[in-house]
């Protein structure tokens, strides 16, 4: 067991809500569309976080609600009915298509699954309706994934078959990799969810071994656990060590020989621990403080610390799952300062009391402490870039030594004074 | 409910982060779920801000609805106070706060601050982003003023000092308000008029206090300064200018209007005009190209009006689509479309925008950064002209929009996209030499018909350039092989247009088959 230090803290927060989720997963099941039904600020969010001027038609947009909506002139019910329709016979190529609750139609109790069954009555075979809930004052970011996935789950087949269930999004890049160490290893059957086309959701039940990619599918995993799956514990597939132990779990829970694991592993361990090396003489030593926003702010303070040698000053965490973070935790050195949840002023004073070398943060904030002379590392970035396995190890450790590496560059010349 | 991809405007209380982010001393506690922290990134991303903006989200959870939210809100509005100690309190809704009706402006006017708290009611779902700008700058002048008498005080020939203004209206967010307030600055200073307050951008409570100083107010952005500077003239007898200097005749006039305001003598504003490149570089032999190029323009409505009057009067152009995001503007828009002979498009819908864009088919676009991006899909030239704000808008360099300086700016940034006058000449010449590739543009580093060298997106792999005369269309008349050998002789700029020019043709007049003769038959029938 883990001796860090768990804190809470209530107050205000600096987080993006589960909407920005959507900015990955439209991207993973291009033949989806993702339609929240919210407000201007909603629809505002989505595009700010995710810079996305230049798509054409983007597979994702906002049903505004307008007054009439709220007074009660319109029935909401139906209204969306008739937004869904008209951008159906607009994007006939969209096969499933998420209804995304937000924090108006939350408090305004818009019933998003009755519309959606509604729907799906209406429109059998040409599209599947689905509902989950992005709102912020439900979920903070990476959690709209998890949403997203447990709204899946009902449309998975069930099969008794055996396989390997990679659940979480990835990088396809990634993907391939790691599925094709499991092959190695003579684990034929993996696949992955979700899927890269919505409509190719793989079969589920009680032969489905699963290992979490991401840290943030609490709901997901409960889900998979109730259609007969077995969810793998194993730390997450981040650093050498974490994919490591994550792979060699995913091949215990099938009886591969350990001697054949460990020499498909070794060549690919030495040769990723080498490509570490220049990093780890960067990054050893340098204070970090992860402010909390992607969930997955413990992985990484562990590969940080256990593999690049950095200080950890304070892991901030949206929400603490201690099950799914249990094998992580262990990893944490003693005394490890976590704190759940925030208050954004306080932190952000301990943060300049303890003068880390680096923060990880989001976007609101990074600029502002880089005024302040503090280096940053924006959080959002873990969740667009292929961080995940073995080979990846050095690439992950890279955006976090890219900051230092630059700030020490200008630092002795052109912003000496600022 | 209204289907929205991509929205032109944030919602209102973006406008009010505007305004407080702006001015100094001031704090915006923001009654909001934790998402709305997004927000931040527009300051802090876009405009490269150093500090964050001085706001105090609520961010409120759904297990905080059963209880006591109002308490919660106070909570907030105490620790900011205590925090940031600023001599003015802003105090609002997001549109989900907007739902649950905590009235947070009311609650902190009962919690006994001793600083101005200004409650701000800014409906969610019914307007937009620059509304509430205006709404909040408005909000804060009058609640800081109100106390104040309308002036009859001495004039400043009277009180035997120099005549002062101030400046109204530049933001956060605005387009190129930064180097504007420079440049008026600049101009202001050589007519001997000095500036009495800018706000917002920069100004504390204590300097809006010390408006009814100022002889008049210069109202640089009707969207945001327009109601304020109403209020000050109804209650405080104070006058302000109408004309927004962006463009030569433009920069004329309000200096006219300035001077008679204040009761100055007129400058000679021909020999000021001299001021700027503008003038020259638009009679200069080079730029007889740029005749009649045909633009279509789209943006908020103070930009949008001013590029056409500069389109038309001062470089020559044809505008031929002219529209506004802004339904404050449309008012002001729609006259001055009729005027072109056309009519004004008002919407929020960018489809809309790039299908009439498709649809007039202009030599250059002057947009938003969403046109630009539509009108690179296009293969047309573009412009930027107008918020929203893109990190591309806030260049390191110093380059307004109004006043002579800006005039320069404006002919650099609006020519460059086309080709040079020489270079179009150079290449009719030698297109039929050996070394002449086809779509190639000396200078511009581009292939097709785009050229905008702000054009450097990374991860445009999305958007396949859709180029005119790829487009072959199946239906319609048929092209015969002498038709397309004619068609392939026309350069290749303008290849596109002459194609759907005479397609266009042919359709109406009938023909099934475009052959040579067909294609200058269209040529005949469109100059006619």
């Amino acid at each position: 067991m883990s001796s860090a230090t768990l804190l809470k803290e209530t107050g205000p927060r600096e987080v993006f809500c589960g909407l920005t989720s959507i900015v990955w997963l439209h991207r993973r099941m291009p033949d989806a569309f993702f339609l929240v039904v919210g407000s201007r600020t909603c629809a505002h969010l989505i595009q700010s976080a995710a810079g996305v001027m230049i798509f054409a038609e983007p597979r994702f947009g906002t049903a505004i609600l307008e007054e009439r909506d709220l007074a009660g002139l319109a029935d909401a019910h139906d209204e969306l009915n008739r937004v869904v329709k008209n951008l159906l016979a607009r994007r006939p190529e969209i096969k499933t298509l998420f209804l995304v609750g937000s924090c108006p139609s939350e408090v305004i109790k818009i019933d998003l699954s009755r519309v959606a069954e509604k729907l799906n009555i209406e429109l059998k075979g040409q599209v599947t309706v689905l509902n989950y809930s992005g709102s912020g004052i439900e979920t903070t970011f990476t959690q709209g994934e998890d949403g997203a996935l447990k709204a899946l789950i009902p449309q998975m087949p069930s099969s008794k078959e055996n396989k390997l269930l990679l659940v979480g999004t990835l990088a396809n890049s990634v993907e391939d990799r790691l599925i094709g160490i499991f092959k190695k290893l003579g684990i034929n059957k993996v696949e992955s969810f979700p899927p890269r086309q919505s409509i190719e959701l793989p079969s589920i039940g009680s032969g489905t071994k699963v290992l979490l990619t991401q840290p943030y599918l609490t709901d997901t995993a409960r889900e998979l656990k109730a259609r007969g799956a077995e969810i793998i514990t194993a730390p997450f597939p981040l650093g050498v060590f974490g994919s490591q132990k994550w792979i060699e779990a995913g091949a215990k829970s099938f009886g591969v020989d350990k001697s054949l694991v460990q020499a498909t592993l070794d060549p690919l361990i030495s040769r990723a621990r080498k490509a570490l090396e220049p990093y780890i003489k960067n990054l050893s030593g340098k204070k970090l403080f992860l402010l909390p926003e992607s969930q997955l702010e413990i992985p990484l303070a562990r590969f940080l610390h256990g593999e690049c040698g950095m200080e950890l000053i304070e892991i901030g965490t949206p929400y603490l799952n201690k099950d799914l973070m249990q094998a992580e935790l262990e990893l944490l050195p003693p005394n490890t300062r976590i704190v759940e949840g925030q208050h954004v002023e306080k932190q952000l004073d301990r943060v300049r009391a303890e003068h880390p070398d680096l923060v990880v943060c989001g976007m609101g904030l990074a600029n502002p402490l880089e005024a302040e002379g503090i280096s940053t590392k924006w959080s959002i970035e873990m969740v667009f870039s292929p961080i995940h396995g073995i080979d990846q190890a050095s690439d992950l450790a890279e955006l976090f030594s890219r900051p230092l590496h630059r700030h020490n560059l200008l630092k002795s010349k052109t912003l000496q004074k600022v | 409910m209204e289907l929205t991809l991509w929205t032109y405007e944030g919602p209102p209380h973006i406008g009010a982060m505007r305004i407080a982010t702006s001015m100094k001393k001031i704090h915006y506690v923001l009654h909001a779920p934790q998402g709305d922290t997004y927000a931040d990134l527009l300051f802090t991303m876009i405009e490269r801000r150093g500090s964050r903006p001085p706001v105090t989200y609520t961010t409120f959870q759904a297990r905080d609805l059963g209880g006591d939210t109002a308490e919660m809100v106070k909570g907030h509005i105490k620790e900011a106070v205590e925090r940031f100690k600023p001599d003015a309190l802003l105090v609002g809704e997001s549109c989900t706060a907007e739902l649950i009706q905590d009235q947070p402006g009311a609650l902190a006017q009962g919690m006994g601050f001793n600083i101005p708290i200004v409650n701000l009611e800014l409906p969610a779902y019914s307007k937009k982003e620059n509304w509430g700008a205006s709404e909040t700058f408005y909000q804060i002048v009058r609640k800081l003023l109100t106390n104040s008498e309308n002036k009859e005080g001495l004039s400043w020939k009277e009180a035997g000092r120099r005549p002062r203004v101030n400046l109204l209206g530049p933001s956060l967010l605005g387009f190129r308000c930064r180097d504007d307030v420079i440049e008026i600055q600049k101009i202001l200073a050589e007519h001997g008029i000095d500036i009495n307050v800018v706000a917002p951008l920069g100004a504390t409570p204590e300097d809006l206090i010390r408006l009814p100083d100022a002889d008049i107010n210069v109202c640089l952005y009707p969207e945001i300064a327009e109601s304020t500077c109403l209020w000050l003239e109804r209650n405080l007898g104070m006058p302000f200018t109408k004309i927004v200097p962006i463009g030569i005749a433009a920069t004329q006039e309000f200096l006219k209007e300035l001077h008679q305001l204040l009761g100055m003598e007129s400058p000679n504003i021909i020999e000021e005009s001299h001021k700027s490149k503008l003038p020259w570089y638009s009679q200069s032999v080079d730029s007889n190209y740029l005749t009649g190029k045909r633009v279509f323009i789209f943006g908020d409505g103070t930009h949008a009006l001013a590029a056409a009057r500069i389109a038309k009067d001062e470089l020559g152009f044809e505008v031929v689509g002219l529209g506004t995001y802004s339904r404050e503007m449309a008012r002001k828009v729609r006259p001055v479309a009729k005027e072109l002979g056309l009519e004004a498009l008002i919407t929020n819908d960018y489809l809309e925008v790039e299908s009439a864009i498709k649809e007039t088919a202009p030599e250059l676009v002057l947009g938003t950064q969403m046109e630009r991006h539509s009108a690179k899909r296009l293969g047309i030239p573009c412009a930027v002209i107008s918020t929203p704000m893109h990190v591309q808008d806030v260049p390191a360099r110093y380059s307004p929009q109004m006043g002579w300086e800006g005039a320069n700016v404006i002919f650099d940034d609006w020519v460059h996209p086309l080709m040079m006058g020489l270079e179009e000449h150079l290449i009719g010449m030698f297109r039929h030499d050996f070394e002449f590739i086809d779509g190639h543009q000396s200078h511009l580093g581009h292939s097709g018909g785009y050229s905008n060298k702000k054009e450097i997106e990374k991860n445009n792999s999305a958007e396949a350039p859709h180029l005119p005369q790829s487009s072959l269309s199946t239906e319609g008349p048929t092209w015969t092989v002498e038709g397309q050998r004619e068609l392939a002789k026309i350069p290749f700029f303008v290849r596109g247009k002459v194609k759907r020019n005479t397609e266009k043709y042919a359709k109406q007049s009938g023909c099934r088959e475009i052959n040579e003769e067909t294609l200058y038959d269209a040529k005949a029938h469109f100059k006619a």
